[in-house]
């Protein structure tokens, strides 16, 4: 608490993000240990932990107030002005460190406590267990295989990193490791091995004593470049890319223009692409396949996770996703940490690269609707905490630092708390049945890659869709569950009732009884403040207060420049107004 | 003339017929005065009918003897044949070239076409304007119908019957028209029950450069306002524009003759710039190379958003205007055939429930851009594939679409119908076997006698077996005003309307299981 000077502020304006009319809401700021917490007069409440604080930023004094300009790591953004400059100042001054941290001990996991005993604390961490998925696999056998989806194929996806060849160094025992992988197929006698950095890249690092395989050298492989950049172009893609769809009264020429030189795009269908390629190679030419980048840590885990999802329809279930989150990202030591800074470090080791498999994965959920029992949702609220730093998975940058840090013990596994939730995060859609077995073949064709409004705006209400389909279906869902649930309770009461005897007499008084137990249809699915994002979730209060929701601001800059009179008429009236 | 003459080549054997989602079939070829059709003349497989009036343009290409056709349909649809024998394939080309460009309407099919149902409902009669008045006439007596147009001559772009202030008499409505673009004297377009605020429109006045007036306009337009209420003109041109129309005679409304009226410009494109962007975004679309950036660039230059973009503006102002600040308004670009209409149309399905129902959004159409006077014919008589373009090609039409699906999109559960019938509708518009599209207004579709030689669209759409396709299983009636977001990030492309026609083979397996997530979700409502 010792870096906390002010613990209120009152008369704190939050400002619209993307009105050009300048509207505002008036209320109190709080600081906690672990949030800055904004009530606004109408008690909505927004809630901002301080660890997912990416920046903040004191602006030049104006008039009404001392700006400050709050980034955060799940693209919220905002905006306060606070009356008084000193006020400004304490808390900027206390959010720049309690959002900076020096110590993994100082983490919100390590304080978090969500009133659980030590037994099902260790439940938790036993819930994802990687001996039992390669049991699953099928690995170890008498080849290795990679999957049941894959059961006939018996081609495999290996992961390292890159050779330490230089220009001409060699090494036998890689060489025969490699030819053992290749053995280990009996059908193809051949395997590829990808390297997923542009070829340059790959050339550059030959200098420094690195570099890639040499065909000459290695009996049966095939070598293949995917082109995937590096973590520092992808890390300034990303700060492009929040550029330009945070200015305000964006033009279309603009907002494309921006999404192009970005390089966003671009960057997701290259991950896409060689994920693709992994996977052809396996279903259609039987190879097995090694990976491999610089470290093997970044694009290689990017192009194995989803390679995996391609293939198999496991991962494509909400148990089977955080599988292959725990193998193929966590216990392979992609460094998430360090990429998305938990702890006050060197700024150029951060690096959206999860961000960019979550959304390769949302791609794959719009191209396929059917495939994945999760929704977007699900995908959101990882993306939440592997910011988050409340529970203990993501802590750390590889399997040995966090058993150091002893995580099972002082920290809490969000994997049991998603799955408790599950329902929140389930597919309507979802076809367990028809997609089974089959590989997702997705298609590549650049207008099939869209901007990813409900990730990169997920906190600009005004700008989602008002109704949601998804939630709209899931409702239908539980209420035909229930009602079908009452014709079979009323049903065995019939029976019930025949049984003991058939009177006319029993059977109206059953009727009669029957209709206040049937659910309640009355309440319109579509109109009550419909969040696309789970509700209900303390670390994720949404802004939806309908003061800040008014859309019609911005249709016209002519009310409002010259005619003031007009403005007023636009408070508190609802999004759909009657 | 025989359509005999035109075709030199009636039936080609085993051609080859190449087309997006569907695998290749082999079959004989017929030509007909009015289809191309191609049949493999087995049970179970799928035969092509091809409207003449549907193919925008055609390319032709020969390998050895095996000739290739390759056809573009207005609906974006490209479709491939190989026909083998080089005197056959030339002999296909010319005659589907001089089939599919007669200069005739009367030699349209829908003169021909013979339905295969049973008229329940004569369309033609489903959305008169009598009934329309009826709907608001409970609640205004500040309004009526005016037969000044009974015979044309006043305006020749609007339907006999028009709805007018009610102080306003037959004699003044001739006067203003001939001060308004057309004759295009205001009419009400739309009346807000909630507070009794209008949307007229009208086309542009012709003050010209002397800044001529029109007592009789201004009084018809403060008719329409209440005591000390002020209103807007919506003028869909920059000011820019406007101004420049006045060196032709045109203009737009001086404020010292309007005091009661503040006038705001908007900039909604016309004509070539829309067809051009039009042509500009298929072909992006149908660019095969997967480059992201190529593609992202492309799409920016077509500038198809920025003017779906610009179009929903304008409308949410209007709609604004009157629910927001309780004030009336007129709108009116140049001829106020086209921007008006999207505008006056797109307002009335945020402001008002019934046009969101199919019922009410056909009547929408019926009332705002047949019987308004949008000149389908001319608009629609080319696509994006085109070579020979004309000055009044524009896809117009599209573009309100376009804009409805945003809105839809936006309010998934708002309407009752869903997107197939927005394709439907853009489908019939540029080739069509029934009647309701053809002719530029209610005068020429008089002449040509539609109403009893042809089929109306809405007998046919009307029936409950087609209906079920259309209706939205999400549908629940909403009272209320809804405002989209018209941010570029919250308006995506529409691809299953604008590309409908990619020929990449997964896009098949997904566009079945868009199919199958709507026939999942009718089945959750319908256990």
């Amino acid at each position: 608490m010792e870096h906390i000077r002010t613990t209120k502020v009152e008369q704190v304006k939050l400002l619209d993000r993307f009105s050009t009319s300048n509207k505002s809401l008036t209320g109190t700021l709080y600081l906690t240990a672990t949030h800055l917490l904004f009530i606004d007069s109408h008690q909505k409440e927004t809630w901002i932990l301080h660890h997912h604080i990416a920046s903040v930023e004191k602006l030049a004094l104006t008039t009404s107030g001392c700006p400050l300009v709050i980034q955060c790591k799940n693209f919220r953004t905002v905006h306060f002005i606070v009356p008084r400059e000193r006020d400004c100042h304490d808390i900027y001054n206390s959010l720049l460190q309690l959002s900076k941290q020096a110590k993994y001990e100082d983490l919100y996991a390590f304080s978090y406590n969500p009133k659980q005993n030590d037994s099902e604390r260790l439940q938790g961490w036993q819930l994802i267990d990687l001996a039992e998925e390669y049991k699953r696999m099928g690995v170890p056998n008498s080849h290795w295989q990679l999957s049941d989806a894959n059961r006939d194929y018996k081609a495999a996806i290996c992961r390292c990193s890159q050779p330490l060849s230089g220009f001409s160094a060699r090494c036998l025992e890689d060489e025969h490791l490699l030819q053992a992988i290749s053995k280990a197929n009996p059908v193809n006698r051949y395997m590829y091995v990808m390297d997923t950095r542009p070829k340059l890249n790959a050339m550059a690092n030959r200098a420094a004593g690195k570099g890639y395989e040499n065909e000459d050298n290695y009996s049966n492989i095939r070598f293949q470049f995917v082109g995937i950049e590096n973590i520092h172009v992808m890390r300034s893609s990303l700060q492009k890319l929040l550029e330009v769809n945070g200015t305000k009264g964006l033009s279309v020429n603009d907002f494309y223009s921006g999404l192009e030189s970005s390089g966003w795009l671009r960057h997701i269908k290259a991950v896409m692409d060689a994920a693709i390629f992994l996977a052809k190679a396996i279903t259609v030419e039987n190879a097995s396949v090694l990976v491999h980048c610089s470290d093997g840590w970044d694009r290689t885990s990017q192009v194995c996770s989803l390679g995996s999802l391609l293939l198999d329809s496991y991962y494509r279930t909400i148990k089977g996703f955080m599988v292959l989150i725990e193998k193929d990202w966590i216990s392979f030591g992609h460094k998430f940490s360090e990429r998305c800074g938990h702890l006050d470090g060197d700024p150029k080791e951060v690096s959206p690269v999860f961000t960019q498999f979550l959304e390769c994965v949302w791609h794959l959920t719009e191209q396929f609707p059917q495939a994945f029992e999760f929704s977007e949702a699900f995908l959101l609220q990882i993306h939440e905490h592997i910011h988050s730093c409340q529970f203990g998975n993501f802590l750390g940058n590889c399997q040995k630092e966090r058993e150091e840090l002893k995580l099972k013990e002082k920290t809490y596994s969000l994997w049991p708390f998603l799955l408790e939730d599950q329902k929140k995060y389930l597919n309507p859609l979802y076809s367990s049945k028809s997609h089974r077995f089959t590989v997702l073949e997705p298609n590549t064709i650049s207008f099939n890659f869209k901007f990813w409004r409900n990730m990169y705006h997920q906190f600009d209400r005004t700008l989602h869709p008002r109704q949601s389909v998804f939630n709209i279906i899931m409702n239908m869902n539980e209420q035909n569950e229930q009602l079908e649930k009452d014709i079979k309770d009323l049903e065995s009461k019939i029976k019930q009732r025949k049984n003991k005897q058939t009177d006319g007499i029993l059977t109206k008084e059953l009727l009669h009884s029957v209709h206040p137990e049937s659910p309640t249809l009355k309440t319109s699915l579509c109109f009550k403040e419909q969040t696309l994002l789970p509700v209900n979730d303390a670390l994720r209060t949404i802004e939806g207060s309908s003061l800040a929701d008014n859309r019609y601001s911005e249709y016209a800059e002519e009310f409002s420049k010259s005619e003031p009179a007009v403005v007023s008429l636009e408070y508190g009236v609802a999004r759909m107004t009657c | 003339m025989e359509f005999a003459e035109l075709i030199k080549t009636p039936r080609v054997d085993n051609v080859v017929l190449h087309r997006p989602f569907y695998p290749a079939v082999e079959g004989t070829l017929c030509l007909t005065g009015h289809h191309l059709i191609l049949s493999s003349r087995q049970d179970n497989t799928e035969e092509l009918w091809l409207l003449h009036s549907n193919i925008d343009a055609i390319d032709k290409r020969f390998v050895g003897s095996l000739g290739t056709i390759i056809i573009k349909c207005k609906d974006f649809r490209i479709i491939q044949l190989d026909i083998p024998g080089m005197e056959e394939c030339l002999n296909i080309a010319s005659s589907i070239e001089a089939l599919s460009t007669l200069d005739s309407i009367t030699l349209m099919y829908p003169f021909f076409y013979r339905p295969m149902f049973e008229v329940i409902e004569d369309g033609w009669h489903s959305f008169l304007p009598e009934q329309e008045f009826e709907l608001y006439s409970s609640a205004t007596s500040e309004w009526r119908l005016s037969y000044v147009n009974k015979e044309f001559a006043v305006c020749p772009s609007y339907p006999p019957i028009v709805t007018v202030p009610k102080s306003i008499d037959d004699e003044a409505l001739r006067k203003v028209a001939t001060f308004r673009h057309g004759g295009r004297f205001p009419v009400l377009s739309y009346y807000h029950k909630k507070n009794g605020m209008v949307i007229m429109r009208s086309g542009q006045p012709l003050t010209g450069t002397n800044g001529r007036r029109c007592k009789e306009d201004e009084k018809l337009i403060n008719a329409t306002l209440r005591a000390g209420k002020r209103g807007y003109i919506i003028d869909t041109r920059s000011l820019n524009v406007a101004q420049q129309a006045r060196a032709k005679g045109g203009g737009f409304e001086q404020e010292a003759h309007y005091p009661q009226w503040r006038r705001i410009h908007k900039s909604i494109e016309r004509y070539h710039i829309l067809q051009e962007s039009l042509i500009k975004l298929v072909e992006a679309c149908n660019d095969q190379t997967h480059n992201m950036d190529r593609w992202l660039s492309k799409l920016e230059a077509s500038n198809w958003l920025t003017h779906i973009k610009e179009i929903l503006t304008a409308a949410c102002l209007a709609a604004q205007c009157i629910d927001r600040e309780g004030a009336s308004i007129l709108i009116h670009g140049t001829e106020g055939t086209d921007s008006t209409l999207q505008v006056t149309s797109l307002a009335q399905i945020i402001l008002e429930p019934r046009s969101r129902t199919i019922r009410g959004f056909e009547a929408l159409i019926e009332r705002e851009w047949l019987q308004a006077g949008h000149p389908f014919q001319q608009r629609c008589a080319q696509s994006a594939y085109c070579n020979t373009k004309q000055k009044w090609e524009a896809p117009v039409f599209l573009l309100f679409l376009d804009c409805v699906w945003q809105i839809l999109r936006q309010f998934p559960c708002s309407f009752e119908f869903n997107e197939n019938f927005l394709i439907m509708l853009f489908e019939h518009a540029y080739a069509s076997q029934f009647g309701t599209f053809l002719g530029n207004n209610e005068s020429e579709r008089c002449k040509l006698k539609l109403q009893q030689k042809t089929m109306s669209l809405w007998s046919w759409v009307n029936q409950p077996g087609e209906l079920s396709k259309f209706t939205n299983p999400l549908f629940e009636a909403n009272n209320l005003v809804i405002w989209p977001s018209v941010a570029p990030q919250s308006l995506p492309l529409w691809e299953d309307g604008v590309s409908l026609c990619h020929p990449d083979w997964s896009a098949v397996a997904r566009s079945r299981l868009t199919a199958t997530s709507v026939s999942q979700v009718q089945a959750i409502l319908l256990p």
